[in-house]
């Protein structure tokens, strides 16, 4: 046995890392591994006690993830909690909120919450925010952006309440259950896995607590320090749909029909290569087009990162896509897939898209993006309204334009009387320099930057017009709106996805 | 004297709009129909033509379609309701009107007299304005020739189908029903040398059927079909572009032609065959259709 | 043109307005306007609705419209053919040119 004295006779004895001397073993847990694990586990009894077990404390900093999307209960439960219980001055880090979250009001108002970190926001809660609810500014980031300030720091979460259909008794935590009696499935959970691992503090909040070990897991026990079963933890009908069915409205089949025709005329359809779409009607209606390419040309695509839908996965099963890159599934049929398809896989959000790695979103060929409005300088908003309202999430966008080789923006050239080609854009989310083609129903604009893109469109026989083109396009046929009214006080931040700080968004003026 | 209309051109797709519907107006710009159609007629119910014709007048005056073909289908003169359209889209700018239900030469020629009438009110150019006749019934149908000869401002005659087989006495059925008038139409109209334009496919889910039927008419010799959907419009234009194959031989006779002219000969052959007059017609059509079809992308 | 009955031309639909035109003796044009587009394009709707009214020599009336985002070509269909209906008329002065 080995003695504190001997310890000197050990020569560099200072440079060997070591605890020091072996003092002997804890009691040993005999019990059956059965037994074990339904007795001696992180299990807790109520979301109160988890919320004392972690120390929380008033000032401190929550995290959500939003993979419940709109049906999710997870977010209004933890503050309404954490409200009774008298807490004030927290800031809620989520990575995007919903117009489920319109509660939020309320606890805004009374102090419990006083900053808000995310991705997005609608709804009721937007709406107010753009009132002025809040003292603070609310900060926006990308979803690359979020996972790069989680890791360095500078978003420190202190307790992360993460909503799981699926967990066992030490916390390997998942986006479905491979047991029977599982009544929710979000699929991937990737934007969870950063605020498990970075967070000091990790409470899963389940509504099937399944037998150890429940792997394959999204996060992993060794990341996770409370558990809480919960029945309601949010609504599978809000969560997703049954499946993401193509569209049949004829402006968007053509705007899809037109993004595929520019992708494969600028070189970016060619056997092996890789894709990301967006969600909205026109961008999810380029597959559909793109598949079709793919099998005139007998091409593969090597991998679709993303969000996943059913269209991308059948689309796998079929044999066109080798891989899939999921961080977030958007409908069962992913979710579906994720669960039996080994080549289907999970991926966090610093492996997506984060700026301080080589992420995912680098190497890819093409992205097809949606917007709320583009400016002569080709710079895209997709958080406010034409109304200077907040109501929507910047999401990915910024992170897929940057890193994807073409990128290209699809949106009608109007929505109603609302021209989606103006002069500028009311919040800039998407600098100019990183957004490579515009596609609209009324015609097609190549940025400056890629003058090759624009010829070989050309070539083609895809008419190419200039950006300024669109825009008087649009303002022929509705006219020059009137420009938002706003207050000079700040209510929102948004910050690029290094986290540099883009624009700001004003409070609007209701007067 | 500058016509509003052109009597030859791409007439494949012809949109139809219920002139009622502000939305359904705008968006019709977009879609690359050869012509759009405002409707003032069955799809606009009794109680708002009034503000159906005051929509279809605005727009006409206000909005951009670039280089397509605006069509609007007028109410019958019979109804009085006829010639309060003609009054409103006559000064608007109207490139063809479409008279409905039309039984014989004199509703051609009673039309076009109103159509004078206005023009000269206005100090349009008399003649700027087209006409087309749409056919829906027996009686128009055995009329046709008459019908297709009235007037010189007649760009083309259509079949409408649902009138017509009614008052038929059957149902639509797998195009038989309709051998007759599609015949007479298209003999009709190509002996007054204008275009023929063939139904409305009204059921727009199924895509096979729409296209059998598009088929079906290109090879009657049809010029081209009334969409009721956009969705519709693309379809219909690939299966009139001609085939790349075609294309090739097309231009092979025309080389041929050429090689034989430099040649100082008035014989020209390919392959060994000797190449016919009505050949070198039919390729010139084709190629020229091909070259319309790229060009008419770039709107 | 003088408006003898209350009358509605238009719908709620997307792209159209609802205009209602009621008679009034005197007191000029009394509008109130609410539009899905009302911060970027209600000042521009209110000046088409009275410009067309007052070609069509309507100088007292109260009209209410609801806009669902009618561009202007719609804008003065649907205040014209309320116009018509208030006067019991039929006749419009159909014009060339924009």
């Amino acid at each position: 046995m080995m003695d504190e004295k001997y310890l000197q006779n050990i020569p560099h004895i200072d440079e060997i890392a070591h605890r020091g001397v072996f003092s002997g073993v804890p009691e040993k847990i005999t019990d059956t591994f059965q037994n074990r694990s339904r007795e001696k586990n992180k299990l807790l009894p109520s979301l109160e006690d988890a919320i004392r077990a972690t120390g929380l404390r008033d000032g401190m900093t929550i995290s959500f993830h939003h993979h419940f999307r709109g049906g999710d209960h997870v977010v209004n439960k933890v503050v309404d909690t954490l409200a009774r219980m008298g807490f004030k001055n927290l800031t809620l880090a989520a990575s995007s909120l919903a117009a489920v979250h319109a509660p939020l009001v309320e606890h805004i108002k009374n102090g419990v919450i006083t900053h808000i970190e995310t991705s997005g926001l609608r709804g009721e809660l937007a709406e107010q925010v753009s009132r002025g609810l809040m003292d603070c500014p609310v900060v926006f980031r990308s979803h690359g952006g979020r996972a790069a300030a989680i890791r360095s720091g500078e978003l420190h979460i202190d307790v992360a309440f993460l909503g799981a259909p699926s967990c066992d008794p030490y916390g390997n935590a998942n986006g479905y259950s491979r047991e029977e009696g599982g009544t929710l499935a979000c699929g991937s959970m990737g934007y969870a896995r950063t605020d498990a691992k970075y967070a000091d503090q990790v409470v899963i909040l389940t509504n099937r607590l399944v037998q150890y070990p429940n792997a394959p897991w999204a996060i992993p026990e060794y990341d996770v320090d409370y558990i809480v079963v919960e029945e309601d933890i949010g609504d599978p009908k809000g969560i997703m749909s049954g499946a993401t069915r193509y569209t049949k409205n004829p402006k968007e089949l053509l705007i899809a029909q037109t993004a595929a025709n520019v992708i494969d005329a600028a070189g970016y359809l060619y056997d092996g290569f890789s894709m990301q779409m967006g969600s909205g009607g026109a961008s999810l209606a380029t597959a559909r087009f793109i598949r079709q390419m793919m099998l005139d040309k007998s091409i593969r695509c090597r991998f679709a990162l993303g969000g996943i839908t059913g269209q991308i996965t059948a689309m796998h099963e079929e044999g066109l896509i080798d891989r899939v890159l999921d961080v977030q599934s958007f409908d069962l049929d992913a979710a579906h897939s994720l669960k039996h398809n080994r080549f289907h896989h999970q991926i966090g959000a610093t492996y997506y898209a984060s700026f301080l790695s080589a992420a995912a979103v680098d190497q890819l060929d093409f992205v097809v993006l949606s917007a709320l409005e583009i400016d002569t300088d080709f710079n895209v908003n997709v958080l406010t309204g034409s109304d200077g309202v907040i109501r929507g999430a910047i999401g990915g966008h910024p992170d897929t334009a940057a890193g994807a080789s073409l990128s290209v923006v699809v949106a009608p050239l109007t929505r109603g009387r609302i021209p989606c080609v103006i002069d500028k854009v009311n919040t800039v989310v998407t600098p100019g320099e990183v957004v490579d083609v515009v596609v609209t129903d009324q015609g097609v604009a190549v940025n400056p930057r890629r003058p090759e893109v624009a010829e070989r469109l050309r070539k083609a026989g895809i008419h190419v017009y200039t950006i300024e083109q669109l825009k008087e396009k649009a303002e022929a046929l509705v006219g020059v709106p009137d420009p938002i009214r706003y207050l000079d006080r700040v209510v929102g931040v948004v910050m690029y996805r290094n986290n540099t700080i883009i624009d700001v968004i004003h409070q609007i003026d209701e007067s | 004297m500058e016509k509003r209309y052109v009597k030859d051109r791409l007439r494949r797709s012809m949109m139809f709009v219920p002139g009622n519907n502000p939305g359904m107006i705008a968006d019709s710009r977009i879609y690359g129909a050869d012509s759009i159609m405002f409707d003032l007629e069955d799809s606009v119910a009794y109680t708002e033509k009034d503000a159906a014709r005051l929509l279809v007048y605005n727009a006409l005056k206000t909005l951009d379609f670039g280089k397509k073909e605006i069509v609007v289908r007028i109410n019958d003169l019979a109804s009085g309701l006829g010639v309060k359209d003609l009054e409103a889209i006559v000064p608007a700018g109207v490139h063809v009107v479409r008279l409905p239900k039309t039984d014989s030469a004199q509703d051609v020629i009673d039309c076009e007299r109103e159509i004078v009438r206005i023009e000269e009110k206005h100090g349009i150019p008399v003649g700027s304005t087209g006409m087309m006749a749409a056919i829906e019934s027996a009686n128009g149908v055995l009329n046709a020739r008459e019908i297709a000869h009235a007037s010189d401002r007649l760009i083309g005659i259509a079949l409408g189908a649902e009138d017509y087989v009614t008052d038929l006495k059957t149902t639509r059925a797998d195009g038989i029903e309709l051998l007759f008038a599609r015949s007479m139409i298209l003999n009709a109209a190509r002996s007054a040398g204008i275009a023929a334009l063939d139904t409305v496919y009204s059921d727009v889910n199924n895509e096979e059927g729409f296209l059998a039927e598009v088929e079906l008419i290109r090879k009657l010799g049809f010029d081209g079909k009334s969409v009721i959907n956009p969705r519709q419009i693309g379809s219909l234009h690939r299966a009139f572009i001609p085939s790349e194959k075609d294309l090739q031989k097309a231009y092979a006779i025309m080389d041929a032609i050429a090689e034989a002219n430099a040649r100082g000969s008035g014989v020209a052959s390919l392959k060994g065959k000797m190449i016919d007059r009505p050949v070198v017609i039919r390729a010139q059509r084709l190629i020229a259709l091909a070259e319309a079809d790229s060009a008419a992308e770039e709107e | 043109m003088e408006l003898k009955q209350t009358a509605m031309a238009g719908t709620m639909e997307s792209s159209d307005i609802m205009v209602t035109i009621e008679p009034k003796s005197e007191g000029g044009i009394e509008l109130e306007l609410t539009s899905s587009v009302m911060q970027q394009f209600g000042r521009r709707i209110e000046e088409v609705i009275r410009e067309t009214l007052q070609g069509l020599g309507v100088e007292n009336a109260a009209v209410n419209a609801v806009d669902k985002g009618a561009l202007d070509c719609t804008v003065r269909a649907r205040v014209s053919a309320a116009a018509l209906r208030a006067a019991g008329q039929e006749e419009y002065p159909w014009e060339v040119g924009q």
